[in-house]
Parts: C-alpha cells; sequence; structure tokens
C-alpha cells in the first residue's frame, strides 16, 4: 500500500503537476493563436515571439517596481507587473495591425501572404526583444520558491517520495483558469464577444448585420495580447526567459491548436494539454515509478525512459502529423480542412 | 534576362567588389561562397514556392541532412566501431523501419475499423519497445569508443564531392516523407509540418553520437580543394604568388577560397540551368497553372498532389545539395549551429526580396540578402558610434546601444521583407 502510495506521489511530483502546468502555459498560447486564426484567418508565426516581448515588458516594469522597492509578499512581483505588460503588448500589436496587416486584410490577401508577412513581423519582434534585454537567460522570479517542499511533505505524510508544488505552478493554473473564464465569459456573454464569434463564423453575414470589422480585428489583437503576454510570464516564471526558447515554443503551441481544431477556443485549451502530457509522459524516465510498482525482482535495471528529453519536439509532431492524417479538422471541430 | 536584370546584377557584383576593395579581398570572396550557397538554397525554395505555391519552412532540416550527408560519405570509416555494433544497429534499423511498413500495410488492410486500429497499434507500440531493445545496445557499445575523438561509426571515406549529389538524396527522402503526410491538405499545415521535421533532423543530429558525433561536432572533413599549408610549402605556387606580388600565407587563403568559388558556381550554374529548363517546359507551365488555380488544374485532369508532392521533393534535394555544399566549406559540422531563423526564414526573404517565381531573382536575392546579413552588423555598430557619440563615454546606454548593435541583423532583415511585400510584393526582379 505505501508503495503504491509511494508510487502515486512519485508520479504526481515529476509527470501530473509539471505537466499541468506546461499544459497551462501551451493552452494560452494556443488560444492566442487559434483567436487569430479564427478572427484574421492566419496561422501567426509572429506569436512565440509575441509572448517574448510581452514577457520582456514585463520582466522590465517588475525591475521597475523592485527597484522603488514594491513586492507582492510571498506571489512573485511579476504578477503585479502584468497588467502593465500586457497594455504595452497591447499597444504594440495594434500598433503592428494598423501600420503592417491592415494594409493586406483591405486588399483581401490570401492568407499565406498574411502567413508571410507575420514572418517579417517575427524577425522585427524578435530583433526588437534581443536589442532591448539581450539574448542571455533571465531568471524574474521573486517570492516564495514553494508552496510545499518535498522535505515537509515527506515529515507530513511519512512517505518516501516528497511532492514539491512550486509556487510558480500553482500561479500558472490558478492564473490560467482566470484567464480561460475571462475569455469564455467575454465570448459568450458580451455583446462584443458575440460579434467577434459572428465574425469568426461566417464574416459576410457578421458585416451585413453591421458589426464594424475594424473593431473586432482590435478587440481580437487587445485579448491576444493579453494571452500571450499572460502565456509567456507563466512559463518564464516556471523556468526562465530566453527569446531563442519562445521562439521555440512556437512549434508546441501549433501543435496544440491543430491537435484541438483551429479557430476552436476549448479544442486549444485541450489540445494544450493533450501536447503537455504526451511530451512530459514519453520523455519521463519512469524508473522512479515502477520501482514501487513492480516486484523486486522484475524492477528495472535502466530508467525506462521512451524518449530522450531532447526529443519533445518530436512528440508534439508526431502528434500533430497522426491527427492531420486521420483527423485533418482536430479534436473539436476547427473551422476548415 | 531583361535589362533591368542585367542592371541588378551588375550591382551586386559592383557591391562584392567594393567590398572587396575597401574591406579585404578575403571578406569578399568569403561572403561570395556563402553568397553561391545560399543562391542555391534559395532556388530550391523557389522551386517550392515560386512554382508550385509550397509554403516550406522546413529548410534548416534539409540543409542539415545534406551536412550529415558530408559526414557519411567523406569521413573515414571507423572500424572499431563497426567492429563493436555496427551491423546490430544497421539490423536494428532495419527493423524499425520493417515494423513502420508493417504498420502501413496493416492500416491499408480492408478490415473492419476497430480491429485494424488495435492491431497497428500494438504493432507499433511493441515494436518501439522491441527496436530500443536491439538498438540501445548496439548504440552504447559504439558511443563507449574512445568518446573524445570517434564514437561513432564514421562515414564511407569517399571524396567528399560525392556528398553533394547524396545530400540531395537525403533531403529528397525526408522530403517524400513528409509530403506523403502532410501535402493535400492546407498550406498552413505543411507550413507547420516542415517546421516540425526541420525541429527533428537536429534534435536527432544532436543527440544520436553514433551517427554524428551529437554536439560534439565532427571537425576536419576532408576537402574538395588543397590545403593552405600545402600550397605554403609548394615552389611553383610561391613563384607564381611572388609574381603576382602577393606572399604566399595571402596568396595561399585566397586561392582556396577562388578554388571554392569555382566548385560552387558550377553547381549554381547546373542547377539554375536546370531549373530555367524546367520553368519553361510543359511541366512548368503546369506547376505555374495549378498554383495559380487548382481547382482548374485538376478539372484539366492534372495530378494536383503527385505534382506537388513531386516538385517538394526537387525543391528540397536542391536544399540538401546547399546543405552539403556549406558542410564541405567550413570543413565541419556543428548540429548546435543549426538556426530556423538563420537557415530557414532568411532563405524565405532572399526568394521573397530576389522575386518568387523568378530563378534569376532567387540567386540575386541569395547574394544580396547574403551580402547584408553579413555587412549589416559593422554598418549597424558604425551607425550606433555615430547616435551615441553626443553621450558620455562611460554612460550605462552607450554600452548597452553598442553592444546590442549585434542584434540589428534580425531586425533589419524583418523591415527589409516587410518593405519588400508591402512597396513591390513581386521583387526585385518580377515573374514577368
Amino acid at each position: 500500500m505505501t508503495d503504491f502510495l509511494n508510487a502515486i506521489v512519485a508520479l504526481s511530483n515529476f509527470v501530473l503537476v509539471p505537466g499541468a502546468a506546461y499544459g497551462a502555459q501551451l493552452a494560452l498560447g494556443a488560444l492566442g493563436v487559434t483567436l487569430i486564426y479564427g478572427i484574421l484567418r492566419f496561422s501567426n508565426f509572429a506569436h512565440g515571439d509575441t509572448m517574448a516581448f510581452g514577457t520582456m515588458a514585463t520582466i522590465l516594469v517588475t525591475w521597475g517596481l523592485q527597484s522603488i522597492g514594491i513586492s507582492f509578499g510571498f506571489l512573485p512581483t511579476a504578477l503585479i507587473a502584468l497588467p502593465i505588460g500586457i497594455a504595452i503588448t497591447g499597444l504594440l500589436l495594434l500598433g503592428t495591425d494598423r501600420a503592417i496587416y491592415r494594409f493586406y486584410r483591405k486588399q483581401k490577401a490570401a492568407p499565406v501572404v498574411l502567413v508571410i508577412v507575420s514572418i517579417g513581423v517575427m524577425f522585427v519582434m524578435n530583433g526588437l526583444v534581443r536589442f532591448i534585454i539581450g539574448v542571455g537567460d533571465v531568471n524574474f522570479a521573486d517570492g516564495a520558491r514553494f508552496v510545499i517542499n518535498a522535505r515537509e511533505f515527506k515529515e507530513m505524510t511519512g512517505l518516501d517520495e516528497g511532492l514539491a508544488i512550486r509556487t510558480t505552478t500553482l500561479i500558472t493554473l490558478v492564473t490560467a483558469a482566470i484567464a480561460v473564464a475571462l475569455l469564455f465569459w467575454f465570448l459568450n456573454k458580451t455583446r462584443t464577444g458575440k460579434s467577434m464569434r459572428a465574425f469568426s463564423d461566417n464574416e459576410d453575414l457578421a458585416l451585413l448585420s453591421g458589426i464594424n470589422p475594424e473593431r473586432v480585428v482590435a478587440v481580437t489583437w487587445l485579448i491576444v495580447a493579453a494571452l500571450a503576454t499572460t502565456a509567456g510570464v507563466l512559463y518564464g516564471l516556471d523556468k526562465s526567459f530566453k527569446a531563442f526558447t519562445y521562439f521555440q515554443l512556437l512549434l508546441p503551441i501549433f501543435a496544440a491548436a491543430i491537435v484541438g481544431g483551429l479557430g476552436n477556443p476549448l479544442g486549444a485549451i485541450a489540445g494544450g494539454f493533450v501536447i503537455a502530457f504526451s511530451e512530459v509522459l514519453i520523455t519521463y524516465a519512469w524508473k522512479k515509478v515502477l520501482v514501487y510498482l513492480m516486484p523486486e525482482n522484475l524492477e528495472p535495471s535502466g530508467l525506462v525512459q521512451l524518449l530522450s528529453t531532447d526529443y519533445k519536439f518530436a512528440v508534439s509532431f508526431a502528434i500533430l502529423i497522426t491527427v492531420l492524417l486521420f483527423k485533418p479538422t482536430g479534436l473539436f471541430k476547427g473551422q476548415s480542412v | 534576362m531583361t535589362a533591368r536584370g542585367f542592371l541588378l546584377y551588375a550591382g551586386m557584383a559592383l557591391l562584392i567588389v567594393l567590398t572587396g576593395m575597401f574591406q579585404g579581398w578575403n571578406l569578399a570572396l568569403t561572403i561570395l561562397n556563402m553568397g553561391l550557397i545560399s543562391a542555391i538554397m534559395s532556388l530550391g525554395v523557389n522551386l517550392q514556392w515560386g512554382f508550385a505555391g509550397l509554403f516550406n519552412v522546413g529548410v534548416m532540416g534539409f540543409v542539415a541532412l545534406g551536412g550529415l550527408a558530408a559526414v557519411l560519405v567523406a569521413q573515414p570509416p571507423v572500424a572499431e566501431g563497426w567492429n563493436a555494433g555496427g551491423l546490430r544497429l544497421l539490423g536494428a534499423l532495419a527493423l524499425g523501419a520493417a515494423i513502420l511498413v508493417g504498420a502501413v500495410q496493416v492500416w491499408k488492410r480492408k478490415i473492419g475499423g476497430r480491429m485494424r486500429a488495435l492491431v497497428m497499434l500494438a504493432l507499433l507500440i511493441g515494436g518501439f519497445f522491441l527496436f530500443r531493445a536491439s538498438l540501445d545496445p548496439a548504440v552504447d557499445a559504439i558511443e563507449a569508443i574512445n568518446p573524445s575523438l570517434s564514437g561513432y561509426l564514421g562515414g564511407l571515406g569517399l571524396p567528399i564531392i560525392v556528398a553533394w549529389p547524396v545530400g540531395g538524396l537525403l533531403a529528397a527522402g525526408a522530403a517524400w516523407i513528409i509530403g506523403k503526410a502532410a501535402l493535400g491538405l492546407r498550406s498552413d499545415y505543411l507550413a507547420i509540418a516542415t517546421l516540425g521535421i526541420a525541429e527533428i533532423v537536429i534534435a536527432v543530429l544532436k543527440n544520436e553520437d553514433w551517427l554524428s558525433r551529437g554536439v560534439k561536432n565532427v571537425v576536419g572533413l576532408p576537402r574538395p580543394v588543397p590545403y593552405e599549408v600545402d600550397l605554403q610549402r609548394d615552389e611553383g605556387f610561391i613563384a607564381t604568388a611572388a609574381g603576382y606580388g602577393l606572399d604566399p600565407v595571402t596568396a595561399s587563403t585566397l586561392w582556396v577560397k577562388i578554388l571554392y568559388s569555382g566548385l560552387f558556381a558550377v553547381v549554381l550554374i547546373v542547377i539554375l540551368f536546370l531549373a530555367q529548363r524546367a520553368l519553361a517546359s510543359p511541366w512548368g507551365r503546369m506547376m505555374r497553372a495549378i498554383r495559380d488555380n487548382e481547382v482548374a488544374a485538376s478539372a484539366m485532369g492534372k495530378n494536383v498532389t503527385a505534382r506537388h508532392l513531386q516538385v517538394f521533393i526537387l525543391g528540397s534535394a536542391v536544399c540538401g545539395i546547399a546543405g552539403a555544399m556549406m558542410t564541405t566549406l567550413d570543413g565541419q559540422l556543428t548540429p548546435g549551429s543549426y538556426q530556423p531563423l538563420r537557415f530557414t526564414f532568411l532563405v524565405w526573404v532572399m526568394v521573397i526580396v530576389g522575386g518568387s517565381g523568378n530563378n534569376y531573382g532567387a540567386v540575386l536575392g541569395g547574394f544580396l540578402i547574403w551580402w547584408l546579413w553579413v555587412m549589416v552588423e559593422p554598418l549597424g555598430l558604425w551607425a550606433m558610434e555615430l547616435i551615441t557619440s553626443g553621450m558620455d563615454a562611460d554612460s550605462w546606454l552607450r554600452g548597452h546601444l553598442t553592444d546590442s548593435a549585434a542584434q540589428m541583423r534580425l531586425m533589419t532583415m524583418g523591415i527589409i521583407l516587410l518593405a519588400v511585400l508591402r512597396f513591390s510584393p513581386k521583387g526585385l526582379m518580377p515573374e514577368r
């Protein structure tokens, strides 16, 4: 019995808790991608760098707050800075839309042209982030590190395995839940949200009913700024901030959005967790859990790791290809094939 | 080529000559060599995007496969490694391939729904463990042999020029797999799929030490041209160099670079010639017809997906050739140095700026954007020094700005791309 409990604790500690946090971060990122796809109808390659920019803005504000002596108790200061970071990112995205994307929207350019344009925006944003904050690792988490650390947990329960819950993990889950709840309330209950959904479903019909497309687009960019910045800050708090890592998040985020069904917000959330858990489950060394579950003579000698952690991209990719082959519209029905 | 084209090419040549006169011929030739390689990559992407409208953002992966070919073909074989587990390893790989083929065959059988899925799943999962069980010991045995110097299987020990077509073949194979899965779906999906395969190729190169030594890098690849030190000892060469008023050291570095330029130029001209002929042929007309209106083309009886697969493979093979050439020029394979912004998206900037659909434009874009990529850094530093010249010598902002000048590259490339897309979407040399 104790063995079984130990196995469950080890599993939660190394797989379930980190997987849930990573899944929430991916889900927030995928929500941004899927919203842009639904409303503006292109895959935004600049999304990873938007997240990086938002995180950078938040980090700069955090440093400003810290230098005048403001902190948030046991929570990271970055949470106070987050709204300001979102506002800065929102301004940047609105400016980008005004200066760049609007021209192509007026022309009714093909989606693939917009994708190439977004690659240009990606370059500029990436350059901007590197220019302002550099390419190094930035660790900006402060406040308490753990809600429960492994030693306290062991003393509390008397088990051999410890369960450590980091503050950032808890914050990630709570913040993501709040953000998702707000988003769905906005999309389903408010007038603007409903007009956004109408625009996404049928653009011509929405225009005929007097919906102002520019307003819908502007609101979309603001929501995307909020989602991207939140996702980026949570990821940065959990790990650390590095411009290049954020660019690499693009692949799992896209995979999550497509697996869930592009253009479908609910699908994006499901997709985020599917991708995150598969990555963690497949790259985790199972020995620690199996040691408790198997009889002594059958205990594994190796690490029982299905794939090395460096192949985590391969996991998101394999899931993506499987879904594309067997269910091209995604698990939840997305917008188009 | 039009008069405008000749002018643009003359301007490009002038830029390289000016670089040679003001900053040294060594730098000018370095830029020329990478420019030639970039032009080939850009031709490959132009085949896919310009001819067929396929959106491939996995160029980096195909380039890296070309680089792997250089190692597999040209490095001498490591006999101890082969003895330790070479055959076992090949057997394991064959087993893995057989399992995949078996799973596909099961899926193709027309037996009832759930049973088929279950059998395939069982085959894949069981096969995976079997594959790992046979692969891992072989890999451990090979990597254990002298890990600091070799620890891998080596290559075939053939001349490195052979690696160039082999690189193309490797890339074509990868393109076939990815094309089979993702072509025929919407264009964004192909983009994401290629982005993924590129990351996976790099991950394999970084982690499979038995294959490419991973992040330990393979250095000292054989060369198709003589070594500088040999030239410097050669009496005849010293005499010729002296005839031009050059000291042997400078002359040898320049001569080696010129030889590379000659080799690369031959490849570029052959590929450019073939691409031009293809564009003008009925096949090229068909590709453009498919690109411009898929529905109409398939109504005319053209197999759109099969043609897409064909051109996708061809374009990727060209990128693979360029990748093998680049690794030859570097003389080493460093998997850690492959960055998507540099090897995928920069090539896209080259194609768009040069003029998509126009082979001469793609080549020009390759040279021009590569020249800019190299020159932006000194120019940016110079601009930053100008801007900050009024500031305090040890002010914080001045230090930060001059340090960040190195990051100007990406932003400049983005701005160039956006400006071209906005004001001249057909590029410097439009398709027609």
